[in-house]
């Protein structure tokens, strides 16, 4: 399948980003809905994955040159962040993935929902809300999808921690289980 | 059934009502604990929600505990029907992370087990869909029939019939024993007999025609962008076969045709999903015939540590496209493992087929969509 | 056909042939036809199973040479099993289980000293999803899957830990089980360890090889040291 490339859309659209690592197009606030019209239009016509990406705050050494010249590595802090990514190809050209990423802080996190442009964002979307506790400005219909609706805490996220399990009864297992957690059994 | 909350509304002169029922999770014909809130006036659907999560194990987290390896028999359990298929997804998107090669006779036999499995799902599928509308049971133990044949090969060369766990990554566990393929020949070359009985107990059939045709139409451009896939999207219209278009393996060296429907309603899918399996037998033919002799795994590593890179892989389920997101950051495990499910996304345009239709026809068109309640809640 | 309730005609022609040639041709039937083994009482206990080789099949058995249920560990055979038993706990089954079901300890002797084997070895069979990952990571053919599925027991906390004893089957019973694979695994372990004798051989010929050479350097410089003497003395 060939590829389908981030050039025309890093040219219409210059202040997004296009972040060699991982080969994503990362797009800024609240650009995210007229880049998909355009993206539409060029026939880019089928949304195939939306998912959420939690990264939690993180020392990140780098290295990089200095005013002297030198080569030396720096501590910085990354501050936590979560990753919204689509994955786009085109039915009509069967042309190949293109990846997209909206980027938001992990307290009071906002994206911008894309299911008006491509409907198949709808219920993925519904889950990036209910799993990591994304709200998605537009979204037409945006409730819990896989947890029931009272529930509270946002499973996904880094930091979940699992809730009392009053249901609990003793097995053999217990043993083991604790083992593992005791960190006896390394990986 | 839930007692149903009644809302008078003045039509015609006559007080009718709007009915609100919850065709449960324990339901006979919802393909697993799958909820519809329906309000219905008369017998025609107003609104219909669906509703799902009873089987949500959060596999997406579990996998983030565990190496990549370990990972391999939980896919199984995402589409039981088919483990076949999600093993090979999964140990695509992995070996993309690492570059490891995978030899002839390995990709053979992955094709193998990929087109047994697609027959499995087909025709215990239709087998379901003809059970749904009221056949009660006798196309589905003919399919059933076909299908434990087709298991039994399963267990011969795995160990398992469903929960299979069978490939590895950069290749297979293990080889087939002596004599596999000559069985697997045997059951391929009467699959097209009882596929010729099977059209003629049911194709002809005056009240399945009636009953499927113009039943759930789906539009071309609704099913593009509602980023559906598989046969429902052939059904409607749009020859879009991942094994043609990625040509992942080694599909490229197989001929074989693509079927596509023209309404998109219920008829079309079935028809579609018929013509499918003959198309899984000519490529198991040729696969079979071309088979090398050799070896079953290529070089993996000793222990499974991927760089910190990202992968999309995607295979051509018999439900749709099954894609694996992985994101590795150096350590045994993966950091974000995603599976993406075609059951759940075709859902997407349940409510807007069975709109204005009747409730007998919303059973029709659940059962055509093709759901697995394991692949929709992980 | 041509007629109105044509198609629903063939179609019923086509069930009446399944139906009648359901009793001629066993093709056309659609349930399989499973022996159940002889009558017996469900075990109280784990540790009641019966010991003897082989004693859950039957004849006509329902499970195939293939089949694959749940763990079970191998001893080479003798009087005591204990004493040949081939696990050695190196406790790698325990960290790759991935349901992680296992739970081993290792074994001391009076001195302190870790023997090779296992004190506890038990399996919890509720939690165990038969993935066969235990037996692919054994670097010893230690342990490998037993096809024997009548394990339900009445006793609901203890019933379903298999413990070392109840796990432990000889490599008769294995061959007895899983023809195939038990002859494929012997083979190779035949193999390896010829592998590994040759290597020793050859790495001992070597240290040979390379001690003569040695003595035969010494003895030479020793004795040029000696004329080197006598030359000196002579001069």
């Amino acid at each position: 399948m060939s590829e389908l490339s981030h050039e025309p859309l890093l040219k219409e659209f210059p202040d997004a980003r296009w972040d060699e690592a991982f080969g994503a197009v990362i797009v800024p606030e609240g650009r995210a809905r007229v880049m998909a019209e355009w993206l539409l239009k060029q026939g880019v016509d089928y949304c195939s994955n939306v998912t959420g990406v939690d990264y939690l705050e993180a020392e990140v050494k780098e290295k990089i040159t200095n005013d002297a010249g030198e080569e030396e590595t720096v501590t910085r802090t990354e501050p936590g962040r979560i990753d919204v990514v689509y994955h786009l190809y085109s039915m009509r050209d069967q042309t190949g993935p293109l990846v997209l990423k909206q980027r938001t802080g992990r307290e009071n996190s906002q994206a911008e929902s894309l299911t008006p442009v491509w409907r198949s964002c709808e219920l993925q979307e519904r889950e990036v809300f209910d799993l990591f506790g994304v709200d998605f400005k537009g979204h037409p219909d945006q409730r819990r999808i896989l947890m029931w609706d009272e529930y509270e805490d946002h499973p996904m996220r880094k930091d979940y921690t699992e809730p009392f399990d009053y249901e609990w009864e003793p097995t053999p297992h217990d043993e083991i289980l604790e083992k593992h957690k005791k960190g006896k059994v390394i990986f | 059934m839930v007692a149903p909350n009644y809302e008078l509304i003045e039509q015609d002169g006559l007080e009718t009502s709007l009915l609100e029922v919850s065709m449960g999770p324990h339901h006979p014909s919802t393909h697993g604990v799958f909820r519809m809130d329906v309000k219905l006036d008369g017998e025609t659907v107003v609104d219909l929600k669906p509703v799902f999560g009873y089987l949500h194990r959060n596999h997406e987290k579990l996998a983030e505990n565990m190496s990549y390896l370990a990972n391999m028999p939980f896919t199984d359990r995402l589409d039981y029907f088919n483990s076949m298929t999600n093993n090979w997804a999964y140990a695509l998107a992995a070996e993309e992370l690492v570059e490891i090669e995978v030899p002839e006779r390995a990709e053979y036999l992955r094709v193998i087990m990929a087109e047994l499995t697609r027959l499995v799902n087909h025709v215990s599928l239709v087998g379901f869909f003809v059970n749904d509308l009221g056949a009660l049971g006798t196309p589905l133990m003919y399919a059933f029939r076909e299908r434990e044949k087709i298991l039994d090969l399963f267990e011969e060369a795995s160990g398992a019939r469903m929960m299979c766990n069978y490939f590895r990554f950069g290749g297979l566990r293990c080889d087939v024993p002596a004599g596999w393929l000559d069985r697997a020949r045997e059951v391929v070359d009467q699959f097209p007999k009882f596929l010729d009985e099977y059209e003629k107990l049911l194709c002809e059939n005056e009240i399945i025609l009636s009953r499927t045709q113009g039943v759930g139409t789906l539009s071309r451009e609704l099913a593009i962008n509602a980023g559906i896939t598989g046969p429902m999207l052939r059904a409607s219209g749009v020859a879009y076969d991942l094994r043609k278009v990625d040509a992942y393996g080694i599909y490229d060296r197989f001929q074989f045709r693509v079927p596509y429907g023209e309404v998109g309603d219920c008829y079309d899918r079935f028809m579609v999903r018929m013509l499918e399996m003959r198309e899984s037998v000519q490529i198991l033919k040729q696969a079979l015939d071309g088979i090398p002799e050799g070896e079953i795994m290529g070089k993996a590593p000793r222990v499974f540590k991927p760089k910190p890179a990202e992968v999309y892989g995607r295979v051509e389920g018999p439900k749709g496209e099954l894609g694996f997101y992985l994101i590795a950051d150096g350590t045994p495990k993966p950091y974000r493992y995603r599976v993406r499910p075609p059951s759940l996304i075709n859902l997407t345009v349940l409510r807007d087929m069975c709109l204005g239709q009747k409730i007998a026809d919303a059973v029709v068109i659940l059962g055509s969509i093709d759901i697995v309640l394991g692949e929709v809640d992980r | 056909m041509s007629f109105l309730g044509g198609g629903i005609f063939s179609g019923m022609a086509v069930t009446l042939r399944n139906f009648v040639g359901s009793y001629f041709d066993p093709d056309r039937l659609t349930t399989n036809d499973y022996s159940w083994r002889p009558e017996g009482q469900l075990p109280q206990s784990a540790g009641e199973y019966p010991r003897e080789e082989g004693e859950q099949l039957s004849d006509a058995t329902t499970v195939t040479n293939y089949s694959r249920n749940f763990p079970m560990l191998l001893h080479d055979g003798g009087d005591n099993p204990m004493d040949a038993i081939r696990c050695v706990a190196c406790q790698i089954c325990e960290r790759e289980c991935p349901p992680q079901c296992i739970y081993i300890e290792k074994d001391y002797g009076e001195d302190g000293k870790f023997i090779k084997r296992p004190a506890v070895f038990d399996i919890d069979v509720s939690v165990c999803m038969s993935c066969q990952i235990c037996v692919e990571v054994c670097p010893f053919d230690a342990i490998v899957m037993n096809s024997q599925f009548e394990l339900s027991t009445p006793n609901r906390f203890d019933g379903l830990l298999l413990r070392r004893e109840d796990l432990l089957k000889s490599n008769g019973y294995y061959h007895r089980i899983h023809p195939e694979e038990a002859a494929q695994r012997d083979q190779r372990m035949a193999e390896e360890k010829a592998a590994k004798e040759a290597k020793k051989k050859a790495a001992a010929e070597a240290a040979k090889k390379k001690a003569e050479e040695k003595a035969r350097a010494e003895a030479e410089a020793k004795a040029q040291e000696e004329t080197g003497d006598k030359e000196e003395e002579a001069q």
